[in-house]
């Protein structure tokens, strides 16, 4: 049943793609083609870098059906550079050395699983910038 | 548009109903609220609930209530707002009535939520939020405005211990409320050794979910003259809606849904902040509370927690909030709290608020938020 739904989202989920504003320049995730910053029609599709910094995070104990073998998991409010702000689960990092305004970049992980043998989505995650060499 | 006024109020306590069903509960309480209005018809019943379609398979609940009533054929229909369907619902009753389409309305506002197990509540709860851009990332509700949260306490530098009097106070109410689901007080050290949540959301920050029923049978105020009590009027009814993500908001902590309707239904009302006697705010959380204040105009920009620690908040002072319990002791049916929260403004209006009655309640103020603040109805009652 989740399969067309998630498959509708690929670009989203794997890529972080969403659109620029041809008007006013914004930078729009999720792609919803009227731009929220001025109201007229935007489409170009835009592929953010996927990095960002921490806007606020806490740490799920109690979750949801679906998401019991995860838990506890941090979710974060993310600050992409671009602009916008989005949602998503951190990774690879200890929980309790997350703050706000701690520097993070986009993984793509695995979200949820339909059951043992049901299909696997997979999407971005955010985990802290690594250092290059 | 013709004035509209609340003839008649009824509810279920809140709790864990076991032995009654959904439709049990909208039963009770709309023939209460008819039987306090003297009436044994109405021409139409508007439902307010969320979650009957995911934790009780059952939808078309307009239907089967007024069935259930006895209201064959009145018009009849659910109205679903998230956590603000039963505000949504007054709010369709109150323009029914006054555009003149409808002479006798009822509002129920229902939910049934412990026939299921916490995970199913929890995983339904969050359908408020944006399916494909927050739930599917495993977020809950009280993860929501645990973000929310702990973003405020960063800019405002506020402690969470100041957010204490929001749960004291309405624990304190909560325990001399019959209806409430829970009625123990709590201590300011209660609050701070309460169980962790969601950082920084602790379990005394956080309002019980539970099932219950409450309603209103709203007439054109005319009708309303003959009768011995006082006659509660609704001065003002407005609703507004913002982004349904958080992150979707240029500021996450302000609600800008509350202050668009609060303004709406000001202006209806010909009245300002500093008029209204008490409010009647949807404190799901203690962090919803400030911002409920700062919105409407109670308090300055992150200054909400100040109300609280001034004492400002409570009966008988400037503004007395959550006076039978609020969501936090009353307790959080979903779809029903808006309707709850309008049944204790006309119950303090008449002079009927028991044990937690205001000395000073001419006009007062709910507000019911839908989904983290993506949909919010603000209404003013008065006594006229
Ligand atoms: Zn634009």
């Amino acid at each position: 049943m989740d399969i067309p739904r998630n498959w509708r989202l690929r670009t989203q989920r794997y890529a972080l793609v969403g659109e620029e504003c041809d008007h006013c320049h914004s930078k729009i995730f999720p792609p919803r083609d009227i731009c929220p910053d001025c109201g007229l029609e935007a489409k170009a599709h835009y592929a953010f870098s996927g990095k960002g910094e921490i806007y606020s995070f806490t740490v799920v104990h109690d979750p949801p059906t679906g998401y019991e073998d995860q838990a506890p998991y941090a979710i974060a409010l993310v600050k992409l550079e671009e602009g916008p702000i989005v949602t998503a689960q951190l990774t690879d990092v200890d929980s309790a050395q997350v703050a706000i305004g701690m520097p993070v970049e986009m993984v793509t992980r695995k979200l949820r699983a339909e059951g043992e043998e049901g299909v696997i989505h997979y999407g971005y995650k955010f985990r802290p910038t690594l250092a290059r060499a | 548009m013709r004035p509209v006024a609340v003839l008649g109020i009824g509810q279920t306590a809140v709790g864990e109903h076991w032995e009654r069903s959904l439709r049990d509960l909208a039963t009770q309480a709309g023939l209460a609220a008819m039987r306090d209005a003297g009436l044994e018809h109405v021409q139409a019943v508007f439902v307010g609930n969320m979650l009957s379609g995911l934790l009780t398979r059952q939808e078309n609940l307009g239907a089967l209530v007024a069935d259930w009533l006895g209201q064959r054929p009145a018009e009849a229909f659910k109205v679903e707002a998230a956590c603000a369907s039963g505000a949504a619902a007054f709010r369709v009753a109150h323009m029914a009535v006054s555009s003149g389409e409808v002479d006798v309305a009822l509002a129920v506002g229902v939910e049934k939520m412990t026939d299921t197990t916490s995970g199913e509540t929890t995983a339904a709860l969050a359908t408020a939020s944006d399916a494909d851009y927050e739930l599917v990332h495993g977020v809950t509700f009280v993860g929501l405005n645990a973000l929310v949260m702990r973003r405020y306490l960063h800019e405002f530098g506020w402690k969470h211990t100041d957010f204490a009097p929001f749960s004291i106070n309405a624990h304190a109410n909560g325990a001399r409320n019959p209806n409430a689901r829970l009625q123990e007080p709590i201590s300011e050290r209660d609050y701070t050794r309460a169980r962790m949540v969601c950082d920084p959301i602790n379990l005394l920050d956080a309002s019980p979910i539970g099932d219950g029923a409450a309603a209103a049978v709203l007439v054109p105020a005319e009708r309303a003259y003959d009768r011995p009590r006082a006659r509660v009027l609704v001065a003002g009814s407005a609703s507004a809606t913002d982004t349904l993500a958080v992150h979707d908001r240029k500021d996450p902590l302000f609600l800008s849904a509350a202050h668009h309707s609060a303004r709406k239904a000001y202006a209806q009302a010909g009245l300002e902040p500093s008029q209204i006697d008490f409010f009647e705010l949807h404190d799901a959380f203690s962090i919803m509370s400030a911002l409920s204040l700062e919105a409407c105009g109670f308090a300055e920009r992150g200054q909400g927690p100040r109300l609280g620690l001034e004492g400002r908040i409570r009966l008988q002072q400037a503004l007395p909030i959550s006076t039978q319990g609020g969501l936090k002791a009353r307790g959080h049916p979903v779809g029903a709290t808006g309707m709850y929260q309008l049944v204790e403004v006309v119950q303090q209006l008449r002079g009927e608020a028991g044990p937690n009655q205001l000395d000073r309640a001419r006009v007062g103020m709910a507000q019911n938020i839908g989904g983290s603040g993506a949909m919010i109805a603000t209404h003013i009652l008065r006594v006229a």
